[in-house]
């Protein structure tokens, strides 16, 4: 998850910029403590030496050591403005657009030009610039994928905007980057990054609705329509609730509850047993589903890829 | 020390080295307190998967333990050598309004209790130090943690602001006959520019906390974005307190090194005008900066780049203050004593913590740092590589005027070295961690991101720092116990405390001292100053303040206020009734005497 | 709050001034800060509440103009309480020491009358973000205004009964600034939220 490593534009802007300011910060601080250390080598107390003159000042001491931070601070704030408006620029407008709603602890993903609706993990194609519109829905969250770049915060009322270009193919991890209470740690997401041809065959998959359930899954999805899911969740065909993640897709997805475990069956049966259990504060309750329901349901969501 | 011994003589103490000393052992117990918080934290981040502790403890851990050393531990150290030693530094007897100071104290520690109390009932503040909204509402704050939180605050505050205009008055006022102020200590500069931060800074967090408490209890909805409100509101009034409060906690250490550099060295600070200058110049421009701490919260471009300026601006200041402390070191005769090695370590930790401070203050540099362990590495070498480090070479370098006693070398120097060890060890991994992407105010994170191996190595720090403060508590006992007996002068030092006794008597001067240049001690050792004269009157018949039962009334009334919204009305009632009953015996007591 | 409400140590300062009034101007600095916050807080709220009374629809210029005027001239009051206390004056002190409170508890009468009117109109801290911050607002100032009246109250007793002199000018002059602030204070409400709309 490394700063260090960007594999899109905002993340290369930035850590340039960043690598300047580490190769400045360095030089002040080897100068500096060098310096700390040599006077006190040098003027520590000896048997024999003689006591202090009482110099008060030195005027010219004073402008220099003044002019050259403020060298320095006008040096680096150069690329530093220049970082800022380039990076806080008007998106092209080839620039893929998705809004992202920061929930309590999870992230709504939608891709209103492409009519997608996903959850958690945020699928975009490699060498199109992409801008992220930054909403929430209750308090103050931040997306941060750091090996794409910076963060932006995911305020009520207010629309952010977060725009980058990604180059590499990849899945980059990412987490909610401002408290937002009890699961906070827990609110994490995926960036996937695939080749346009990849992607486009991505949104064509999830544009419709998923494949139709056969066999285990049939009961599975009697077991989503009876155990009260349609409440929350949306399924494209199905059910409409926006209480928590869309559903229609949620087979091909890496991970569930917001990056927190691998989408295995085990992990997903576990999950739908006690939510609040694997994840604390969790919104969505213990419902009251027999063995066999669970795995139907386990089997069902499995399918919806 | 006071003539009179026992709990009542302390409870109505106006004596400003008393309440110092109070102010200074309820900080280091408060101290104890934030620190096995801390502790605790970092257990839980060495092994996040084992359970130790789950959200909601450990949401109020970071909480409290950042309240607490901002609130009860950094700024009443500060306060207590503001107590003790700016008015022996000056050549005053008391502060200007001795049963204010008490009062201060007094609301202080009942305000620290009150905080506290929160956890009697599981409900300590859990929202963050800068508890931000709207996290803090009543729908996603359901418990009364956060009420704790504000209403504490608003305590503390009180406390700040009320001492905030007694230590302006009596170093503005009471300052011996020939202190100008460019011949004040600069300790005591720091402590005027410290105090004008506050009244000018509290203000602003106490109308954003009213506000939080309209929304909470009354259903304003100022903060609440579904009702138009907007939460950025909340981080524009913290903040602007918020930063000045960085320099309210680091100016007054810097006054320390200012003071303990020059003894050691055995030279006057070098450039003390321009000292002086930076000192004010970081206080005004501190007030111009507060939004690079929301550099990630899309203020624009034009506004990220002229906070980004201002900030960059403010380390030049800073940076100046560093140079002229390296040339007071220069040329001198330095003897590392215990005071003096912290002074040197302020110098060498705060620096780093000052140089990741100008990374962040680069917005897109920043954009990758915020609320990453980047910045958690930057606070506490700035906090306790910085302030820490200087209040224990104030407490090195005052103990013995307070106490009469000497602190063990020996002890001191494993103290300072367990420190800098642990000090590094616990927080320069935190760099690497936010660079690496870890988050802060995180109970646990995923096992394949390699966070493990520097969070284990940050934890052993902690060990080691934990060793640091246990013989720093073994070596102070031992002082009050057994310690060499301390003559007035142990350090050969320049300034005024240095002539009197210790500990002094408690009028402080059997004649108050004419000054004649900075450094006054000093030149007076030097020969360049004509004999003291012989006291003109007998100790006895100085004029002190007498003691005073109503500042700790008056501080109950107001805590009882407070206590009473969490409680019932009527505790609120009750203690409205106190208050104003104390109040007016408190402005009356005086006024028989002057009119009969 | 004062050492003891007598000069009882005339010790000399390094300024000249007064203990009790420089620590009062350094608190009025606070104050400026709370009330600016304060104001600011109505400003960014200013036109932003979308639904519930607004501000031309409910506040009364004319009303509140003449509370304003009550203000100002128990300002006027003021500075006469405090030219009797300093020549001895105990007629004056005790006329012009109430009177001061007297208009300074009509204005406040006037703000009782026009809150209870507002909510009646539907004006409530809780309906609108206007109905929020101008209660807040304006309420904090009243508080501040109301503390004002109880200590003018109690140095006029302390006239009835003969027992304030000249040496406790700088007292009432203390008492002076407070309420001077106060007026000011309210002057900059009554500008930014009744006039400039």
């Amino acid at each position: 998850m490394s700063t260090f490593n960007p594999v899109a534009d905002l993340g290369w802007r930035i850590d340039t910029l960043f690598t300047n300011f580490i190769g400045w910060t360095l030089f002040i601080l080897v100068v500096v403590e060098a310096l700390l250390v040599w006077v006190i080598w040098s003027f520590r107390d000896r048997p024999g030496r003689e006591e202090p003159k009482p110099v008060h000042g030195h005027v010219g001491l004073e402008i220099g050591w003044t002019l050259i931070p403020v060298m320095i601070v006008t040096i680096i704030s150069v690329p530093t403005i220049a970082t800022i408006f380039r990076t806080q620029a008007t998106p092209a407008p080839n620039a893929l657009r998705i809004e992202v709603t920061g929930r309590q602890w999870w992230w709504e993903v939608r891709y209103p030009e492409l009519n997608v609706v996903t959850a958690n993990e945020i699928v975009v194609p490699v060498g199109r610039p992409v801008t992220l519109e930054l909403k929430s829905a209750d308090v103050i969250h931040s997306f941060w994928v750091p090996r794409v770049g910076g963060k932006r915060d995911l305020i009520g009322g207010k629309v952010n905007r977060l725009t980058f270009t990604v180059d590499t193919p990849g899945t980059y991890p990412g987490q909610c980057a401002e408290f937002c209470g009890l699961s906070h740690a827990n609110m994490r997401m995926l960036l996937v990054a695939e080749s346009p041809e990849a992607f486009d065959r991505w949104v064509q998959s999830k544009r419709e609705p998923s494949v139709p359930p056969t066999g285990v899954a049939e009961g599975g999805r009697a077991a989503f329509m009876a155990g009260g899911c349609v409440a929350c969740h949306a399924i494209r065909g199905l059910s409409s609730g926006v209480v928590g993640p869309d559903l229609t897709h949620f087979g091909s997805r890496q991970t569930i509850a917001a990056g927190l475990f691998a989408n295995t069956p085990e992990n997903l049966a576990a999950w739908i047993k006690d939510p609040p259990a694997m994840k604390p504060g969790a919104r969505m309750p213990k419902l009251p589903l027999g063995d066999e329901q669970l795995s139907a349901l386990v089997v069902y969501l499995g399918s919806l890829k | 020390m006071s003539r009179h011994a026992g709990v009542w003589s302390w409870i109505t103490t106006v004596d400003h080295k008393r309440i110092g000393i109070l102010y200074g052992v309820s900080a280091f117990v408060f101290f104890l307190i934030g620190g096995i918080e801390a502790v605790l934290i970092r257990v839980q981040l060495a092994f996040p998967r084992d359970g130790l502790i789950g959200p909601e403890a450990y949401n109020q851990l970071f909480t409290m333990h950042a309240t607490t050393m901002v609130f009860l531990a950094v700024m009443p150290a500060s306060s207590a050598f503001f107590n003790y030693i700016v008015p022996l530094m000056i050549g005053a007897r008391d502060v200007a309004f001795p049963r204010l100071n008490a009062l201060s104290f007094w609301i202080f520690l009942f305000g620290g209790i009150f905080i506290n109390a929160s956890f009697l009932f599981g409900a300590a503040p859990d929202a963050g130090w800068f508890g931000y909204a709207n996290l803090t509402s009543k729908s996603f704050s359901e418990g009364a943690n956060s009420d704790f939180w504000l209403l504490g605050l608003l305590v503390l505050g009180t406390s700040s602001l009320i001492a905030a205009f007694n230590f302006i008055v009596t170093i503005i006022n009471l300052r011996a006959p020939g202190m100008t102020l460019m011949r004040m200590p600069i300790f005591a500069w720091m402590t005027l520019i410290t105090q004008f931060l506050i009244i000018l800074a509290f203000p602003a967090v106490t109308v954003g906390l009213i506000l939080l408490g309209f929304d909470r209890f009354i259903g304003t909805n100022f903060y609440n974005p579904a009702e138009g409100g907007n939460p950025l509101l909340w981080q524009h009034l913290f903040w602007l307190f918020g930063h000045p409060e960085v320099y309210i906690l680091i100016l007054p250490a810097m006054g320390i090194v200012s003071e303990v550099l020059p003894t050691f060295s055995r030279k006057p600070l070098f450039g003390y005008p321009v000292v002086v200058y930076s000192g004010i110049l970081i206080a005004f421009f501190g007030f111009g900066v507060w939004s690079h701490h929301m550099f990630t919260v899309g203020l624009g471009p034009v506004a990220d780049a002229a906070f980004s300026i201002a900030t960059m601006l403010i380390g030049i200041p800073t940076g100046v203050k560093i140079f002229n402390w390296l040339a007071t070191l220069w040329g001198g005769r330095i003897r590392f004593s215990t005071p003096c090695n912290f002074a040197l370590g302020f110098i060498s930790m705060f620096l780093i913590g000052g140089l990741s401070g100008i990374m962040h203050a680069s917005p897109p540099v920043d954009m990758q740092q915020q609320d990453s362990y980047f910045v958690v590495a930057h606070l506490h070498y700035v906090l306790v590589g910085g302030s820490l480090a200087g209040l224990f070479a104030g407490i090195y370098y005052w103990w013995p005027k307070i106490t009469g006693r000497l602190l063990d070398e020996r002890l001191g120097r494993w103290n300072f070295w367990l420190f800098m060890i642990g000090f590094n060890v616990t927080f320069f991994p935190m760099h690497f961690l936010g660079v690496m992407g870890m988050p802060r105010r995180i109970y646990t994170y995923a096992p394949n991101l390699n966070w493990e191996l520097w969070n284990r190595v940050s934890t052993v720090g902690v060990v080691v720092l934990t060793l640091s403060i246990l013989a720093f508590l073994l070596n102070s006992v031992q002082s009050l116990r057994r310690g060499a007996v301390a003559t007035a002068d142990p350090w050969d030092g320049r300034t005024l405390e240095w002539s009197v006794p210790s500990p002094p008597p408690v009028y402080n001067f059997a004649e108050i001292p004419v000054v004649r240049g900075r450094d006054e001690l000093w030149a007076r050792k030097q020969g360049r100053r004509p004999p003291v004269p012989e006291p003109t009157r007998a100790p006895s018949e100085i004029h002190l303040p007498a003691p005073s039962h109503y500042p700790i009334l008056v501080a109950l009334g107001i805590v009882a206020v407070v206590a009473g919204a969490l409680i019932h009305l009527w505790v609120s009632i009750v203690g409205a009734i106190v208050m104003v009953y104390g109040a007016y015996r408190f402005a009356f007591e005086y006024r028989s005497e002057a009119h009969t | 709050m004062a050492e003891g409400l007598a000069t009882a140590h005339a010790e000399p300062t390094s300024t000249g001034l007064d203990h009790r009034k420089m620590g009062f101007w350094a608190f009025l600095g606070s104050e400026c800060m709370f009330f600016g916050s304060l104001i600011a807080t109505y400003m960014a709220f200013k036109g932003r509440s979308a639904s519930g009374p607004q501000p031309h629809e409910i506040l009364n210029i004319p009303l509140t103009s003449i509370s304003t005027f009550v203000l100002l001239m128990s300002s006027l009051l003021m500075v006469l309480a405090l030219a009797a206390v300093q020549r001895g004056d105990r007629l004056g002190m005790k006329l012009w020491l109430f009177g001061t409170p007297f208009f300074g508890a009509i204005f406040l009468g006037f703000q009782v009358y026009e809150f209870v009117t507002f909510v009646e109109e539907g004006l409530t801290l809780q309906v609108n973000l206007f109905g929020g911050s101008f209660f807040v607002l304006t309420g904090f100032h009243g508080a501040h205004v109301s503390v004002g009246v109880i200590w003018l109250l109690t140095l006029w007793v302390m006239a009835l009964r003969n027992r304030l002199t000249p040496r406790d000018a700088t007292l009432v002059e203390i008492a002076g600034l407070y309420w001077h602030f106060v007026d000011i204070v309210w002057i900059v409400i009554f500008t930014f939220v009744y006039l400039l709309q």
